[in-house]
Order: structure tokens, then sequence, then C-alpha cells
């Protein structure tokens, strides 16, 4: 019965009997809903999804470039200890050198570890913002995936709106609006920070919402629902403990994915004088003071823009090796 | 095909209206005051001040002021710039075209290279052209615009000193020359912005070209014989477009976006700029109209690809 409708994660050939694992997993959690979320864990083998992550060569090679990324920006100072505010009007737009490995802006200071620093504040926005947006895309897709009333076509409705709102206009238009106020609150770089974070999150969330609402759709017709449903499993435990777990694989991608775009919009804030300010140095705030240097300092802006541009072509890279690796039956 | 229209112009009805409701309340809830110049100014006394704000309404309920502001725009009546001392309507009007000309122009540009690339990707999955395609899309949609811009302006404008990196909206020439000047200005902004587009819509004709052409209808026309070119131009393309219309439509907002940025870096005339300058000058009346204008261009273009959608695909206008 349970095995000629197969739930997401019987399909999952590695398991040698697809059919018994539903019943498996789902019969435990009917005894004691809250043992429901340790039982969820092996819900993608992860031997299996790392297998499949491997046969994309790119994907790993990105994964190692970004795990790079990330020891760069987060133990860089210790290897360079040279200060991000360190004027030296002696070593002014210099070119590479061993003093300077990616040279110097106009006030002689040290790009390299301007960049160490700017890198750690760029993935943190890029990282809180996909956070915020996955959130709240999982809070309304849930909602409406759920609904069998108004509910559903009615966030769909306001879901369809977001998606039409200009959003790099917008999001300018908030930041502009509300910079002052939020520097009173949380100071210049917390401030700058958490609006940041605050409207690139809630501006990104209808792609995760409205994929949370088609996994809901299908998963919550599936039998192990029901049978959930049916020893009485409130709303609350239906959603957490039995379809959340089984509509997580797309969303883990789009969350990936989530995370280049909350690092362009940044940089794109930045770039456009409207981010963070000229002592927070992020990648795009670099590339804004270096834009009117091109001719006389080329490295200046060349190097915090590849870093922009490899960060998130990996992520993108690994976004796609996953989506492979999670659902195996696109193997598109 | 006219009920499909209205009921489409109908239904695009609300969401401008939300689209409007949404940008009035985050303006309304922002610290900003407009007359905030007037206050530091010692040459206008309060009362001045107070008086222009009731004349305004500024103290007035916020569904009150929506209302006034939704009523005056639909009038054509956008205010008045506070920097720029002319119309906004006006302003706005001035500058929108080269807008549509850099946007449009990389739409066709991006379309013209996604097309092709991805189709023949599609009918040949995991060949070599297939996958060299495949990773120069994720390379292109990777590339931010700002980076690739500057790239283009150190090859192409310093290195080389080949093509203007400040476009102009009134060349000092006529006839031929007139218009070889426009295109070689328009050539970068446009290749940024059309190559960016060109990477996920390549994605998206590959994807969509795939579904279809495992499709049996395909398989029949194989069998009787169309010949392999037939098969892939006239069954699998028409039908593998459809979503892609949809999807070409939903990137819309990432477009405009796409486009302040591009008119930032090559100092285009239109209203992405625009935007910007009125931001630094707080010009609020400016920067509403800007944000609506492109709110509502976004949801023509919305409405261009319903059409396109009814064309292609013409069991949907008689539903």
């Amino acid at each position: 019965m349970a095995g000629s409708t197969l739930a997401s994660r019987s399909a999952e050939p590695l398991l040698a009997e697809p059919v018994l694992s539903e019943p498996l997993t789902a019969e435990p959690v009917l005894a004691e809903p809250s043992a429901a979320l340790p039982l969820a864990k092996p819900v993608p083998p992860s031997a299996g999804t790392w297998r499949r992550f491997r046969r994309h060569p790119l994907a790993v090679a990105s994964a190692v470039l970004l795990a790079l990324v990330v020891v760069a920006v987060l133990a860089g100072p210790l290897v360079w200890p040279l200060a991000i505010d360190d004027i030296d009007f002696a070593a002014q737009l210099q070119g590479p050198s061993w003093a300077h490995p990616f040279g110097t802006d106009d006030l002689g200071q040290d790009l390299l570890a301007r960049m160490i620093y700017g890198g750690r504040i760029s993935l943190a926005v890029g990282f809180a913002a996909m956070l915020v947006a996955t959130f709240v895309g999982i809070v309304i897709g849930s909602l409406a995936g759920m609904s069998r009333k108004l509910v559903d076509p009615i966030l769909m409705w306001v879901t369809d709106l977001f998606l039409s709102l200009p959003q790099l206009p917008l999001l300018l238009l908030v930041i502009y609006l509300f910079r002052d106020k939020l520097k009173e609150v949380f100071g210049v770089e917390g401030g700058v920070f958490v609006m940041i974070v605050a409207v690139i999150g809630g501006l990104r969330w209808m792609p995760v919402a409205r994929l949370v609402r088609a996994q809901f759709l299908t998963i919550r017709e599936k039998e192990f629902v029901d049978a959930a449903r049916s020893v009485g499993a409130t709303w609350w435990s239906q959603v957490v403990g039995e379809i959340l777990p089984n509509a997580l694989g797309p969303v883990i991608v789009a969350g990936t994915i989530e995370v280049s775009a909350a690092i362009i919009a940044e940089s794109t804030l930045s770039f456009l004088g409207l981010g963070f300010p000229p002592d927070i140095p992020t990648w795009g705030r670099i590339l804004f003071d270096a834009k009117d240097h091109l001719d006389v300092a080329a490295n200046w802006a060349f190097f915090p823009g590849a870093a922009i541009f490899l960060t998130v072509l990996s992520i993108n890279f690994v976004g796609d090796g996953l989506r492979d690796a999670l659902d195996p039956r696109s193997m598109s | 095909m006219a009920t499909y229209l209205t009921r489409r112009l109908l239904i695009a009805i609300p969401s401008l209206l939300g689209i409007s409701l949404i940008l009035f309340v985050v303006l309304a809830l922002a610290p900003g005051d407009p007359f905030g110049e007037l206050a530091s100014n010692p040459n206008i006394p309060p009362e001045v001040r107070l008086a222009l704000r009731a004349k305004f309404g500024i103290d007035d309920p916020i569904m009150v002021r929506y209302l006034h502001w939704l009523v005056a725009m639909a009038r054509g009546d956008w205010g008045f710039s506070f920097a720029s001392r002319i119309d906004v309507d006006t302003l706005i009007l001035q500058r929108v075209p080269t807008t549509l000309f850099v946007v449009g122009s990389s739409q066709i540009l991006a379309l013209l290279v996604a097309v092709p690339i991805g189709i023949y990707a599609g009918v040949r999955p995991y060949s070599v052209f297939d996958q060299i395609a495949n990773t120069l899309a994720f390379v292109g949609f990777s590339l931010p615009t700002f980076f690739t811009g500057l790239l283009l302006i150190l090859l192409f404008s310093i290195k080389l000193d080949w093509l203007p990196f400040v476009y102009q909206a009134d060349i000092q020439a006529t006839g031929w020359r007139w218009v070889w000047e426009t295109i070689r200005q328009a050539i970068m902004p446009v290749a940024v912005l059309g190559f960016f587009q060109a990477a996920s819509y390549t994605r998206y004709v590959r994807a969509s070209v795939l579904d279809v052409a495992r499709l049996d209808y395909v398989k029949t026309a194989r069998a009787k014989g169309v010949v392999e070119r037939g098969v892939v131009l006239r069954h699998v393309t028409r039908n593998a477009l459809i979503p892609v219309v949809t999807l070409v439509a939903l990137q819309m907002p990432a477009v405009f976006g796409g486009a302040i940025v591009t008119e930032q870096i090559f100092r285009v005339p239109g209203i992405g700029s625009l935007l910007i300058t009125a931001m630094l000058a707080n010009d609020t009346p400016v920067v509403m109209a800007v944000t609506f204008v492109f709110a509502v261009l976004v949801v023509a273009f919305n409405l261009v690809a319903d059409l396109l959608y009814g064309w292609l695909d013409p069991r949907i206008a008689f539903r």
C-alpha cells in the first residue's frame, strides 16, 4: 500500500527496501511525537548524498574554494596582521608587491587586510540574509501549504506581489529612508548590518515560500501524514515533525542560492554607495572606492571584484551539486 | 484574445494597487522629513514650515494621504522635483526612453544569445558543447554586473580606447554619425546587462528543451519522418519556449535592478541613475515616482509576457 506512492525519502535508491523505510520512520512518531526530530535525521542518508555530490567535480572544487575563502577571512588577520585603516601616504595607489600583495588604495591602506576584514562582513551578510529569507519563506510556505481555505490564495497573492516588486529600487528606497534611524539604534556598523540583512532577507523569501508550499501540497497527502493525523498529531507536530523534514532538500538548495544572491545584493548596495560606510570595507564598498581610479590602479578594483565573483560562483556550483545530490530523480 | 487581454489587464490592476500601497507605507513609515531642510534654514520662520506641512497634508492619517497620492498619481500629477525644479513627470518622461532603449536592446541580445545556445545544448544533453555552455552560464550569472562593467571600461575605454565610457543623451552629431555614436556608446551597457541575463536564460531554455524533447509527440514527429531540423525548430522549440516566457517575465524585476547598476556605472541618463541621484539629493517625490515607474514597467512587461504566452499556446487564450 505504502509502496505504491513513494514519499520522497523512500524514492532513495540506496536503501535496499524503500517500501519498508516508510512505516519504519513513521511508526515511532505515532507513539511519541517529540521523538520525531532525532528520527528525521537519517532522512537524506548523508553517505549517499555525499557520494552523489562527489560525482560533480566542479561542485567539489567549489566547496574547497569556498572553504578556503571562509578560512582566509576568518584566520587571515593572524597571518596578515596589518591594520585596515593604517594610512600611509608614502605608499598610495601601489600595485601588488611583497609588502602589499593586493596593492594599496588612495590612502595607502593595505588592500589585502581590508579585503580580509570586508570579506567577513560580506559573507556574514550573505549567510544571515539567507537565514532570514529561508525562515520567512518556510513560515509563509508552510502556512500556505497547510491551509485548505482562504489563507493559501491570499498568501500566494502576496508572494506574487512581492515577486513583481522591483527589488533593487525598493531595497535602495528602504535603506535610504531608514538608514539614519537604525544607526541611532544599533550603531553605525550594527545598524547598516541589521538593516541590509533584514531588507535583503525580507525581499528574497518568495522563491523559498513557493517551493515549500509546493512540497507541502504533495507531502501533506501522503499516508504517513494521514497516519500521524489520525492518531491525533497536532498541526504543529504534523508540520515540524512530518512534512518539513521531507520538504527540506529543495529548500537547502534554494538557501544556497540565496546566500550568493544576498552577497551580490549587499555588494550592489555598497557599490552604489548606499550600503556600508567607507570604514567598513566590504568587497562592494572597496569596488565603489576603486571605480574612479581604474586608470591608475586597476588592481584595486580587480581583487575585490574577483573575490565576489569567485565566492558567488563557488556557492552557485555547490548549490548545483547539492541539487543533484539531494534529489536523485533530477539528474539534469 | 480580446477577453483574455482584458482579463489580464484587470488582474494587473490589483497588483499595481498592492505595489503602490507597499511603496507608500514604506515612505510613510520612514523617519525622514521632506521639509527637514527648511527647519535648519534660518531664513524660513517655523510658521511658514508648519503652514507648508498643513498645505501638503503631511500630518493627515496615512490612508487619507495614500488616497490623495494615488489619485494624484492616476491623474498624472506626480509632483515637483525639489532638486531639479521641474515637474516629476517631465523629468521622468525625459529619462524613460533611454532606459527602455538600453534594457530593451539588452533583452534582445540576451534572447539572441540564450535561445540558440539553450536549444543546441538541450537537444544534446551532457555533450561537450552542453557542458561548456553550462559552465559559462554559471560564470555568467555569477559575475556581478558592476564588476563586468568595470572590467569592460578598463579594457575597452582605458586600455584600448575604443569605446566611450560616459553615455551622452545629446550627441553633437547628425545623420549616420549620430546613429553610429549612439550604437557605440550603448555597446558596453547593453553587453553587460545582456550577457548577464543571457546566462540565466540559457539555463531556462536548456532545461525546458530537455523536458519537451522526451515527450511522445516529438518521437511521433521523428517516426513519421520529419527531418531533425524541423523536429527541433517546429515541434520542440515552440513548446519549450512557453515556460521560458514565464521565467523571463519573473526576471523582469532583476533586469530593471541590473539597469540601475549599469546606468550608474556608465552614467547612462536613464531613470535608474535618476533614482540614485534623487536619493542622494533627498528628492522624495522623484524617488517615489521612479520606484513606482519601475513597478509599472515590471507589471507592463509581465502583461507582454502574458500576451506572448497566449500567442505561443493558443489553448491559454481561450480558457
